[in-house]
């Protein structure tokens, strides 16, 4: 078939839009993991004993672990001493405005389209900017102080509002959970820290953007999101890293806690990290752990995710579903081309009566891309009248590429009702045809088809990030047209 | 016997004595499988929950206990007129009790030229050369415990082979009864050959005459020559005390047509694994399996269908109803391998929950790796219909009776799928005293 032949040669001269590496010197700490790295960034940060007592007991503990391997990803072993764990822009002081911070690096983002200044113009979007693992600057910010939300760097969190992050910290990612949230917890360096109080609903979306830039080095990020009672607030993540040849780890931990009754945590992440070569050279390795507890009655955790990124993504966004009648979400789009790898999914684990929770997830494989949904739909035995249903679908373009699905149904309430459904299919010839006898292009014909097969999962997205994911698939299977 | 090295070593025991029974036979090429086996059994031993393929089935009950094969010359008799119940008339019977065949009890009627029915103890002296080929061949004995104990310790089992377009109008009924023998291991082997073109319905039924805590450990296998056609029907109806562990392995040519119906209701803990390949073009599989559980049971239902050949068709249905604290397990494996184009897969797996006691894992599962194909599953877990039962009781039945015909039907709805009369129509008897059963002890 020649339009596999075409199918293979454009994916190869596809390009990484976002692979610029920015030259400005960063204050690092020596390659390698030991205690004394850990004091070093905690002094660095001049954190409370308590931070760093934390961090060492997360070390100890993951010294204790074993990197799992059950994942359906290959890779090389990480060799976990040849990793700078902390790499920070230098630059003298706090910067007070926007005027203070480095302008190299206000230009890294004009590039990814997300100029500071623009936003805090225009789009009414509070951006707090993570560069390597350190905030940069955070907008709009005494905006939202006058409603009492508390958005800003973890690092000032820890600083400015300890007792908040001493309560909150690990409560839904403890540092015993898996080895890659081990590993965050003792040598995280920054993230972003989101408290909204009481009846507040944040009026703009708040957004963070992660970046890696330094070379060897891990991004291990941390973000905190507290909701109290009858309080909303719409999350957005996006990220991208320069282009490489080693592979990168990034080690995040996320955690979302609706505490109050009628808490609403929407969680938007758009990942474009840096998938590698054609070939399947270099690319990020992203391996994180994302939480949400649903504490309070009503309380609602929604998850929306676009990963056309990284070269392997090994992550399930989680709804711990505690409160009465509290509903978890799970909206994901995960493209792998090339040799790309994704094992993503969720878990929704029903606690309390009344609980319901829904899954959409849309997974497309392209070039010698292998995806696969792993999902836990846990429904406990006081969790009476539970509620899920599944959807998790695949699209392959291309025949070297492979789609897997796992999904885990534990029930122990017989009440509960519980649907999954799963296909997986290729674009049929009489869709592309009829497209093109209405006079589309092949190329814009299986874009429409693919944009129709994720509309679900778009539509929960913010605008803004709507019209972006959109572009970015466009972008990731640029080519591959079966 | 808590440790792996005493279970090893109390196998290994057995495994002595069993030599030694054998006398000249010990020299044959398939005791020289027999130690491969069992070494292999040594080397993993039982295999624990830390095992994902046994996540959720925990076996220890079973792994701990020292089980030993019945001496044949300790076969307890039986009267026919107590085995007549659980015979199929249709079908030529052959009858193992407690593992060893019995001649008195089984019925071989007249077979077409070239059709051999008859035990593998049989088969082994009369057609070695065949079974040299084709014994131990197919199902995985390396890398799976329970096939390698069953390789160590069977002696006996059916062996049925159908030549090249012939059709066998009757039905096979394979019959293993047990006689509830305290830690007695049942070890049973079967092989089922059906040439190219062939015809035939296999029915193995498991049951006990009375309850004990003895360990059923079945292999069977199946080859399915070009354009076969084959319908293979299991009933498990061992004792409530029992242990009752299977491996159906199912290897299909092109144009193959094999039909699995399982029937899953006896032991204490129970798990049947079912596995067919496509070996060649345009097969077509059919799996349906029906759990019924009730008490403390724990019945594990787990499927593998191998997409290795371009252009085959599968469908597959596994149905569970859960009562007591009963425990059903499901995991359906779908493989496409990459160059099996136009595959076309459909797995349903449905669970009713009757009480509040009873729990469910499932755990559907499909690997793709080929693009033109139609590939679907889809999984539900829920209760009776509130809206049917109101219906049904506004026709003037009680609640009981309408839960009982809701039930019913739904478990019907895969014993209407077999094709042999006779096993339908006993079947629909033993479901709906096992729907009492599930009552009394809710």
């Amino acid at each position: 078939m020649s339009t596999a032949t075409n199918t293979i040669e454009q994916l190869a001269n596809r390009e990484y839009k976002w692979g610029f590496i920015t030259d400005i010197d960063a204050d690092s700490a020596p390659k390698g993991l030991n205690e004394e790295i850990i004091r070093f960034i905690s002094l660095k940060k001049n954190e409370p004993d308590w931070l760093l007592e934390w961090r060492l007991r997360a070390y100890r503990h993951w010294l204790t672990m074993k990197e799992p391997r059950w994942a359906n990803v290959k890779y090389h072993t990480i060799d976990y001493q040849d990793i700078i764990y902390y790499s920070a822009p230098k630059r003298k002081a706090r910067p007070k405005s926007l005027a203070e911070v480095d302008p190299e690096l206000l230009k890294t983002y004009e590039k990814l389209g997300i100029s500071l200044q623009e936003q805090e113009r225009l789009a009414g979007v509070a951006v707090d900017a993570v560069f390597d693992s350190v905030s940069v600057a955070t907008t709009f910010k005494e905006k939202l102080a006058e409603l009492g939300i508390i958005f800003c760097s973890f690092s000032e969190a820890v600083q400015d509002h300890p007792d908040l992050v001493r309560k909150y910290l690990g409560s839904v990612v403890p540092y015993t959970d898996n080895f890659f949230a081990s590993l965050n917890s003792a040598v995280f360096t920054d993230g972003s820290f989101c408290y909204i109080p009481k009846g507040v609903r944040c009026p703009m979306e708040l957004s963070t953007y992660f970046r890696i830039n330094a070379a060897n080095t891990g991004q291990f990020e941390r973000t905190l999101i507290v909701a109290e009672e009858g309080s909303y607030v719409s999350y957005l993540e996006g990220c991208t890293a320069p282009m490489r040849d080693e592979n990168q780890l990034h080690a995040a931990v996320v955690e979302l806690i609706a505490v109050g009754e009628n808490a609403h945590i929407k969680y938007s992440t758009v990942q474009n990290w840096y998938p590698g070569d054609a070939e399947g050279r270099g690319g990020i390795y992203n391996f994180v752990t994302k939480r949400g507890k649903c504490i309070g009655r009503n309380s609602r955790i929604s998850w929306t995710q676009v990963e056309t990124g990284s070269a392997i993504t090994w992550k399930y966004p989680s709804v711990i579903l505690q409160g009465e009648n509290s509903v978890g979400e799970f909206y994901s789009v995960a493209v792998t081309n090339n040799h790309q790898q994704a094992d993503t999914g969720t878990k929704m684990i029903h606690l309390g009566k009344n609980t319901r929770s829904t899954i959409v997830s849309k997974g497309i494989s392209a070039g010698f891309g292998q995806n696969s949904y792993r999902g836990l739909v846990d429904i406990k035995k006081g969790a009476a009248n539970a509620r899920n249903f599944s959807q998790c679908d695949s699209l392959l373009l291309g025949d070297k590429c492979g789609a897997h699905t796992f999904p885990y149904i534990e029930v122990r309430n017989n009440t509960a009702r519980v649907e999954h459904e799963a296909s997986t299919s290729k674009i049929g010839e009489d869709q592309i045809f009829y497209c093109k006898q209405r006079g589309l292009s092949t190329e814009d014909a299986v874009n429409m088809i693919v944009n129709g097969f994720c509309k679900e999962v778009f539509r929960e997205l913010p605008m803004e990030f709507a019209v972006e994911a959109q572009k970015l698939l466009g972008i990731s299977l640029e080519g591959s047209v079966g | 016997m808590k440790s792996i090295t005493e279970q090893a070593a109390w196998y290994q025991s057995v495994f002595d004595a069993l030599e030694k029974s054998l006398n000249g036979e010990a020299q044959s090429g398939f005791h020289v499988l027999r130690k491969k086996a069992l070494n292999r059994f040594k080397e993993m031993g039982f295999p624990t929950t830390r095992n994902e393929e046994w996540k959720f089935t925990n076996i220890t009950p079973l792994a701990t206990t020292p089980f030993t094969p019945v001496p044949a010359g300790t076969v307890a008799r039986i009267a026919p007129s107590a085995v007549k119940h659980y015979l199929i008339p249709e079908a030529h019977s052959l009858v193992f009790v407690d593992g060893h065949f019995s001649r008195d009890l089984s019925t071989i009627g007249e077979m077409p030229d070239g059709v051999i029915v008859c035990s593998l103890a049989e088969a082994s002296r009369r057609h070695a050369a065949l079974l040299e080929r084709e014994l131990a061949r197919h199902a995985p004995g390396e890398e799976n415990s329970f096939v390698a104990l069953n390789t160590a310790f069977s002696l006996d089992g059916a062996f049925v082979s159908i030549p090249d377009g012939v059709r066998l109008t009757e039905p096979v009924h394979m019959l293993f009864l047990s006689t509830g023998k305290p830690q007695a291991l049942i070890p049973p082997r079967n092989l089922f050959l059906v040439g190219a073109e062939g015809q035939v319905s296999l029915v193995e039924t498991y049951a006990a005459l009375n309850d004990g805590v003895y360990f059923t450990n079945v292999v069977s296998e199946l080859l399915a020559g070009e354009g076969a056609l084959i319908e293979h029907d299991k009933l498990q109806n061992e004792s409530r005390s029992s242990y009752h562990i299977s491996w159906t392995h199912i290897v299909q040519q092109a144009r193959s047509t094999v039909t699995s119906n399982l029937v899953a209701m006896g032991g204490s803990i129970a798990r049947s694994n079912i596995t067919t390949v496509f070996e060649g073009e345009k097969g077509l599989c059919t799996l349906n399996g029906l759990t019924l559980a009730a008490g403390t049971q724990l019945i594990d239902n787990h499927t593998t269908i191998d997409h290795a050949s371009p252009h085959c068709e599968s469908h597959e249905l596994y149905k569970a109803v859960l009562d007591g604290k009963a425990h059903g397990v499901f995991n359906g494996k779908i493989f496409v391998r990459k160059d099996a184009q136009k595959t076309d897969a459909k797995q349903t797996n449905q669970t009713l929950l009757l009480s509040d006691d009873a729990v469910i894992d499932t755990k559907p599962q499909l690997e793709i790796f080929a693009d033109d194909v139609k590939c679907t599953h889809g999984a539900t877990v829920g209760q009776l219909d509130a809206d049917q039962i109101f219906y049904l009781r506004s026709r003037g039945l009680n609640l009981l009776q309408a839960k009982d015909m809701l039930t019913f039907a739904f478990a019907a709805d895969v014993v209407h799928r077999i094709h042999v009369e006779s096993l339908r129509e006993r079947l629909v008897s033993l479901i709906h005293d096992k729907l009492h059963e599930g009552r009394i002890s809710s």
